[in-house]
């Protein structure tokens, strides 16, 4: 096709259709090998369309600076390590979305409670699940200020080993350091239990959850053994006694209304203490958090206090002393595990709590049947559209179509690219988007043909008339298809929700359309009018000045000669 | 000739401008039509943004009713419960309820499982808090104020303040017709319909834009003449486009049609249904706008110029002297084109470029006519808007 035109200054139709072709291969090499395992990519499905799980988390106050990033940590985090595979945590806006490919409504139920740190007196503990064996030191409320009494032990009897904290203000055997007097008990990383936390029964019957109310009941019911107990949290209120396991299922505790709570806490970081040489973590309180934490350590000598995160015992160090300054939580900590805890801590602290703003749970059925409507809608839209340009543009309704297949061709490229490349995942509306936009790209098209319409109505030669046509058509195109894609770009950045997905693939149409008219549609055009049939208003619906078929008569010849209007620049 | 015919070949001379009056009326009383609905009648608002949830299974057989009374026994009151269909051509059954609380959604669930021997991961939930809807409202409330400023500086830049003015209101003319209908309807608004409501604003402006570009080209250069009003090139203009605007109104309208067609009608419920319902209504009452309204309404707005006042004047001036005879410039060319005959030389810029191409020996067109035009400057400055590279200069030969 790369033949140079019969005359001077004629369009090189081949530099065009080269430029397009280096394109394609491009495009299509990265789509055909960069698949895992050397197979083709294929476009990354939306949940509506795969099935899965999603939650849309909303800010219930305005944040501020990184506060939502942080919290994007953290629920990455969580999202971890629930095991879930694939699980995506991004911000829309002040918005948390959390999508989890093929999860179930368990994989985002817990997601969608907030950091809420609480500091509640233990006022009873137990082994976490009833059939592990029986609390050794049945410790109870034990009102006792014998600090060797301390319940926090029994836990070691289930299988804890760093358990016994022997509550000496020295450091014991499980190189525990004390310091001020706040003591870390069970194990403060959250990757502790291999043994205890799968859950052997597949029966999933939520009862009591951590974080519940107690009632004597609730305590006994609860089973820390189960996962679905110990991610409980969304009604752990400050003003109420609690049911409450240990992060890691061992231990199950019942614990009083909490003295202090997150907003308290003003800030957490890990550190090495300079004498031991051990990873611990210094909490600071506010004013008004700090005489909270000091009562509440007068009040608890000898006694354990639990550091609660959305009803979940995260640590429940014993007191040694009044504390009134900073508290510091030590344990085994290495430096990871000191630092999610920081984290954590300060997260709690943050006065950022969310609310799901919507769930969904999409079956993996309903998602393939979504993804067959769009497809089945697309298919019907396109076909009405193919009718359409045939009827309309007869034969030039030919180059309609490969325009809108080769739109086709690099839409699908795009997506299955970016999908790869910056997770874009094709929606429900998404397919919408990049059906509305058939409608952009055959546009181009129309406001094409009809310009070449009226200047061989004009009475020019069809020849003569393309290039014409194109530079007029050319101005029209750009400034509409430059409003559909600023439409496209301030609807993706400002909203939420489904929203994006259809502004990101109009966006996308529209770029391409441009892509698609410049470098195809016009040379094929261009090409076409070479053919004595371009000029068979038969064939074309193009009529010349008088009604009839288009002005190709000789002297057109001669004054195409003197009017070099082929030689117009190009692009 | 018939009417078909003549628009295929975009002979038309519908006098739209001419008769603005009347459509301004038209888009006045619709409009007022759609606000007086949208204040009493209100709209039917779904339940993301009022908070509620929704469920949709497999129906299997089970009837409505059937439905109905086993999800009240799971202490729902008031359930919404319809058929909805799929694509594989199984029935679906959707069940809406009011705000739910994570157990009570839990035990639903639960109890469909068991009641409908439904497998529970076949089960699609959706729970949406009452101040979600809220926020989608308030960003594309956003989106729209951001998109409208930066489109009327785009049209500003690229063509001219008045015609953003009028773009504008052609936008809202769709806006509120299209929300219109979903009020007087009833059909029901869901986040989907609110994207739709955006999407038509790029195409109610692609539109537009569409018209206004033939209707610059068309008064390039007018004012320094005095052959042609502005309402006259302007309705020329859009005379030339019609065909133009009604075909691709018509294939943006075919594919969103497909999607009509599978959302109402085979789904009947969801994304599909609420995106192409709005998407339709708002594309045609955008082409109709760009025509009828947005045009017209440019005119009136040109109209009041100085330039073009003296244009109008001297226009009327010279055609009471000389070709008042043959009547006035609409009924000369509405005669010209009914009789199929090209126009006459008289006062037409199309006719000005057929005058000299390619027959005739001065090369014209728009831009060459403006280059014979005596000291019209200042009317092309204007027009221009301070665009030196456009491509349009190109033209020139």
């Amino acid at each position: 096709m790369a033949r140079p035109g019969p005359s001077r200054g004629t369009l090189h139709v081949g530099r065009y259709f080269g430029a397009l072709a280096l394109l394609l291969v491009v495009l299509y090499s990265i789509v055909l090998l960069a698949g895992p395992g050397g197979k083709p990519l294929t476009p990354k499905l939306g949940l509506d369309l795969q099935g899965g799980a999603s939650v849309i988390l909303q800010p219930k106050t305005q944040p501020k600076g990184d506060q939502l990033q942080t919290a994007v940590d953290i629920i990455n985090r969580r999202v971890n390590g629930l095991g879930v595979a694939e699980a995506e945590v991004v911000t829309q806006g002040n918005n948390i979305v959390v999508s989890v490919p093929g999860g179930s409504r368990d994989s985002i139920k817990s997601l969608a409670t907030t950091a809420q740190l609480r500091f509640r007196e233990v006022l009873q503990s137990a082994a976490g699940s009833p059939q592990a064996a029986q609390p050794t030191a049945t410790a109870t409320p034990k009102a006792s200020g014998t600090p060797s009494a301390n319940p926090s032990a029994s836990p070691s009897a289930a299988v804890v080993t760093p358990a016994t904290p022997a509550a000496t203000p020295s450091a014991t055997a499980n190189s525990r350091a004390l310091s001020k007097g706040l003591l870390a008990a069970g194990t403060p990383s959250p990757s502790a239990s291999p043994s205890a936390s799968p859950a052997p029964s597949a029966s999933g019957q939520t009862g009591v959850r951590s974080g519940d109310p107690y009632t004597p009941q609730a305590f006994a019911a609860l089973d820390c053994s189960k996962p679905t107990a110990r991610t409980g949290g969304s009604n752990d209120a400050p003003n109420q006694q609690i049911v409450s396991c240990s992060q890691d299922g061992q231990v199950k505790y019942h614990l009083d209304v909490a003295k202090v709570v997150g907003t308290d806490v003003k800030g957490a970081t890990a550190t090495t203490n300079p004498t031991t040489g051990q990873w611990e973590i210094v909490v600071s309180f506010t004013g008004e958090g700090q005489r909270k934490f000091s009562d509440l350590t007068a009040a608890t000598l000898g006694k354990q206090v639990a550091i609660v995160l959305d009803g979940v015992t995260i640590s429940a160090p014993t007191i040694q002393s009044r504390i009134d300054g900073d508290a510091q939580i030590t344990g085994s900590f290495d430096q990871k595990s000191a630092q999610d805890l920081a984290n954590t801590l300060k997260y709690g602290a943050l006065p950022l709590s969310f609310q799901p703003g919507q769930v969904e749970i999409i079956s993996p059925t309903l998602g393939k049947d979504q993804l067959h409507a769009g497809l089945l809608a697309g298919g019907i839209g396109l076909i009405a559209v193919v009718i359409y340009s045939l009827l309309y543009y007869r034969a030039l309704g030919v180059v309609t179509i490969a325009s809108l297949l080769l739109s086709g061709l690099l839409v699908y490229a795009f997506v299955t690219i970016l999908g790869k490349q910056i997770g874009f995942a094709l929606s429900l509306a998404g397919i919408a988007g990049l059906i509305v936009a058939v409608g952009i790209t055959a546009d181009s098209f129309v406001v094409f043909f009809e310009r070449l319409k009226d200047e061989i109505k004009e009475g020019r030669t069809p020849r003569s008339s393309v290039d014409r046509a194109w530079v007029r058509a050319r101005r029209t195109i750009l400034s509409a298809d430059t409003v559909s894609l600023l439409a496209a770009i301030i609807l993706y950045f400002v909203s939420v929700g489904g929203v994006r997905g259809f502004a990101f693939t109009l966006g996308l149409s529209t770029l391409l359309d441009v892509v698609v008219v410049f470098l195809f549609t016009r040379p094929l055009v261009s090409w076409l009018s070479r053919f004595a049939w371009f000029s068979n208003h038969k064939w074309t619906g193009f009529y010349g000045p008088d009604g009839g078929a288009p002005v190709t008569r000789p002297p057109s010849r001669a004054a195409s000669s003197s009017r070099p209007v082929a030689s117009n620049p190009e692009v | 000739m018939g009417l078909v015919s003549r628009l295929y070949r975009g002979e038309t001379s519908f006098p739209l401008i001419h008769k603005r009056k009347t459509f301004y009326a038209i888009s006045v009383a619709l409009v007022l039509i759609c606000l007086a609905s949208m204040a009493f009648r209100g709209f039917n608002v779904g339940e993301e943004f009022k908070g509620g949830a929704s469920f949709q299974f497999p129906a299997k057989g089970v009837s409505v009713a059937e439905a109905r009374t086993v999800i009240a026994d799971l202490g729902v009151h008031d359930p919404t419960v319809q058929t909805v269909g799929t694509a594989s051509g199984a029935t679906d059954l959707r069940v809406t309820t009011g705000p739910l609380t994570q157990p009570q959604i839990d035990s639903i669930t639960n109890g469909i499982a068991a009641k409908f021997q439904v497998n529970p991961n076949d089960i699609t939930e959706s729970n949406v808090g009452p101040s979600w809807g809220k926020q989608v409202t308030n960003k594309a409330l956003q989106g729209l104020v951001m998109f409208l400023i930066a489109v009327i500086i785009y049209i500003s830049i690229r063509f001219e303040p008045k015609m953003a003015i009028a773009a504008i209101v052609a936008l809202f003319h769709d806006l509120i017709l299209t929300a219109g209908i979903y009020s007087i309807t009833q059909f029901v608004v869901t986040p989907s319909t609110v994207i739709a409501l955006l999407t038509v604003l790029g195409y109610s402006l692609y539109d537009t834009i569409v018209v206004f570009d033939k209707v610059e080209e068309n008064t390039r250069g007018l004012a320094g003449r005095s052959t042609q009003t502005y309402s006259e090139a302007a309705e020329l203009a859009v005379n030339q486009t019609f065909m133009r605007s009604i075909n691709t109104s018509l294939i943006a309208l075919l594919p969103v049609s497909g999607l009509l067609f599978v959302g109402a009608f085979l789904l009947r419920a969801g994304t599909l249904k609420d995106l192409a319902l709005a998407l339709f209504v708002g594309l045609a009452s955008g082409a109709y706008s760009s025509l009828f309204l947005a045009t017209p309404l440019l005119a009136d707005l040109k109209e009041r110029e100085p330039q073009y006042k003296a244009l109008t004047q001297r226009v009327l001036a010279r055609r009471s002297g000389s070709v008042a005879k043959s009547g006035s410039s609409f009924q000369q060319r509405a005669a010209a084109r009914a009789a199929g005959t090209p126009l006459p030389v008289a006062a037409t810029a199309d006719a000005a470029e057929e005058e000299g191409d390619p027959v005739a020996v001065p090369p014209s067109s728009p831009a060459s006519g403006a280059g014979r035009r005596p000291g019209g400057q200042p009317a092309r400055k204007s027009n221009k808007g301070g665009r030196p590279g456009r491509p349009s200069g190109k033209r020139r030969r």
